[in-house]
């Protein structure tokens, strides 16, 4: 096992020319902990992972590994595994040189490094493949090798930037299964950046949510989910129904609404929506008009109209959807008041 | 090669072949048939010691050239692709410049610098640290300066391609694993660029064995290389039959390591 380490980040801003990249990131990133930064492209999540990497000097703010100030030291000072987006192996060096080169630079023993740099190939599943350059390797495979370079000195950090975004959507599951395989084995402290919300939702053991250079929430893969802290990360998640609340009332109806709040806007998951055809006894419920509906085998994507004109979507399974349903119909748009967050 | 590609190609073609490619084959027939038909004259070129003595020169000379040349070209372009905005601008003058500048110009510019009543031994006199001039040109050294100077551009070309092709994250990769800026030199950058590096010396050496302007001026008659001696044995001596021996060879040689280029510049694309 690797000794992980914590960083700490207090008011990390980062800021080129007139544009703001980075404004007041302040988060703990536990020992052993896998991270991920999520966000759109341009949200700061790639330019947050340079920063704690060292090859971008925040503009203010500070960053602590394990309590003592990191924010002056050099990428190289650090000892950081990082795993770059295309992987950026060295091309003229086999697999076993790859995973070589940071133990080389380390001065370590040639026994030591031929053992390590066999233990990493096994680790990856490249048994077998030690002598191939990189160019005779698929995506899956040279993305492997990244990897065990960048564990093969175990540091106490490894960063990730994109790592899955050249490959195609099967290796990608696979991989990601992989990738917690070895950070259970490793043990070390994981930071991941991705664009791809199913992929943080399904590694992380929390997510940082990025917009617009600033932290939106951080928190449990469930907890953003069922409980995003505003707006943007709710609609930044899959799909989710927005309701205008007003006076306790939606469309003049009145609605019983979670927690104290009387205004806002109410947020409902697609998967907990129900659709029945005459009103339902309990819960909340609005009437409204079905407007699409696209089969997708075990799920059923409804998409619906209330009467006041705002558009929702259900996910309804298909085993139970009413008989004879089509585009026109006039049905009853249910939740229960558990399920609703006000935003 | 459709019709239209014939087309296209047609002038070049035309231009070629009656530019280059029937001189060439008149050439070749001088070399086999003057003063009499047979091999005679490739027999007498490659056993007489004038003439081995060129080739042999011309090699050293071009060898000599092409190391320096490339070594320089590689500095200048490491610059010139990876340096700040004012150093890669100046460099990109002082590869572009001269390559605008005729042959000629360039050859008598050296002259006037290095000859012995040229600037460099004028001004080294007048500061005390001479009292006979050192001669720097009408030898093999003013003839490497001059080309050198001459060939750099031509290798910093290729290189400038191999070197915009290195992959950045790569060498922050190394970086970050706390590799020297000398190691990450030696171990990754240079040798990602090693197939830039092949084909700069060989285009410079191709380019080399062919010199005339440059070694005529600069070597004063005394350091002739293989293209001077072709000249004088075809325009001063009635031995035309061995110019045009030594020409086909020098042609064989050229078409040869072009070959060896074309094939590893394949090589390096895929």
């Amino acid at each position: 096992m690797i000794q992980a380490a914590e960083i700490g980040a207090t008011a990390i801003g980062k800021t080129f020319g007139q544009f703001t990249a980075l404004a007041d990131i302040t988060l703990t990133i536990a020992r052993g902990e896998f991270l991920t930064l999520l966000g759109p492209s341009g949200s700061g999540k790639t330019t947050f992972l340079m920063v704690l990497s060292g090859f971008e000097a925040p503009t203010t703010g500070r960053l602590t590994l394990d309590g003592r100030d990191m924010t002056d030291q050099p990428p190289e000072a650090r000892g950081f595994g990082m795993v770059f987006q295309g992987y950026a192996l060295f091309p003229h060096l086999t697999v076993e040189e790859n995973i070589a080169f940071p133990l080389k630079v380390q001065r370590r023993s040639p026994a030591q490094i031929r053992t390590r740099v066999a233990e990493m190939v096994e680790m990856v599943g490249l048994g077998g493949h030690g002598h191939k350059l990189p160019s005779g390797l698929s995506g899956g495979q040279q993305q492997r090798v990244a990897l065990a370079r960048a564990l093969a000195y175990e540091p106490p950090v490894l960063l990730l930037d994109e790592p899955f975004s050249a490959l195609d959507k099967n290796l990608r599951g696979q991989m990601q299964d992989e990738m917690r395989r070895i950070h259970r084995e490793t043990g070390t402290t994981f930071v991941f950046v991705t664009h791809d919300q199913e992929e943080a939702l399904a590694l992380s053991s929390r997510i940082a949510i990025f917009e617009r250079g600033r932290l939106q929430q951080l928190a449990p893969p469930r907890e953003v989910y069922e409980r995003p802290a505003n707006r943007f990360v709710a609609e930044f998640l899959g799909d989710i129904n927005i309701l205008p609340v007003a006076g306790g009332k939606i469309e003049g109806r009145p609605v019983i609404l979670p927690g104290t709040g009387n205004a806002g806007d109410l947020a409902i998951r697609p998967e907990y929506m129900g659709l029945s055809v005459t009103e339902p006894a309990e819960g909340n419920a609005l009437p409204a008009r079905l407007t699409d509906l696209t089969y997708l085998g075990a799920e059923t994507r409804l998409t619906l109209l209330t009467a006041g004109g705002v558009p929702l979507i259900l996910h309804h399974p298909t085993n139970s959807l009413p008989d004879g349903l089509a585009p026109g119909a006039s049905v009853w748009a249910g939740w229960a008041p558990a399920r609703g967050f006000l935003l | 090669m459709t019709a239209r590609h014939v087309l296209l190609l047609g002038p070049l073609l035309m231009l070629l072949g009656a530019a280059y490619l029937l001189p060439f084959l008149g050439v070749m027939r001088w070399s086999v048939t003057l003063p009499e038909p047979g091999f005679g004259q490739y027999h007498a070129a490659l056993s007489d010691p004038l003439v081995l003595g060129v080739i042999w020169r011309t090699v050293r000379i071009c060898a000599v050239v092409t190391v320096i040349a490339v070594a320089a070209a590689y500095a200048l372009t490491l610059i010139w692709v990876r340096g700040g905005r004012t150093a890669r601008t100046l460099v990109e003058l002082c590869i572009m410049i001269p390559f605008w500048i005729s042959v000629l110009t360039r050859a008598f510019g050296w002259l006037a610098l290095l000859s012995n009543k040229g600037i460099i031994n004028g001004w080294l006199q007048s500061l005390g640290f001479l009292s006979e001039p050192l001669t720097l040109v009408r030898n093999e050294f003013g003839v490497v300066v001059g080309m050198v100077h001459f060939l750099i551009p031509f290798a910093a070309f290729p290189l400038a391609t191999a070197m915009r092709s290195v992959d950045e994250r790569v060498l922050l990769a190394a970086r970050g694993m706390g590799a020297s800026r000398t190691r990450i030199f030696w171990q990754i950058f240079l040798p990602m660029t090693k197939n830039g590096v092949l084909g700069a010396a060989l285009l410079v050496f191709v380019f080399a064995l062919g010199f005339f302007v440059t070694p005529a001026i600069l070597g004063g008659g005394r350091s002739v290389m293989v293209a001077e001696l072709i000249y004088l044995r075809i325009f001063q001596s009635p031995d035309w039959g061995l110019g045009a021996a030594i020409s086909v060879i020098l042609m064989v040689t050229v078409g040869l390591l072009l070959g060896v280029m074309m094939r590893q510049n394949r090589g390096a694309a895929r």
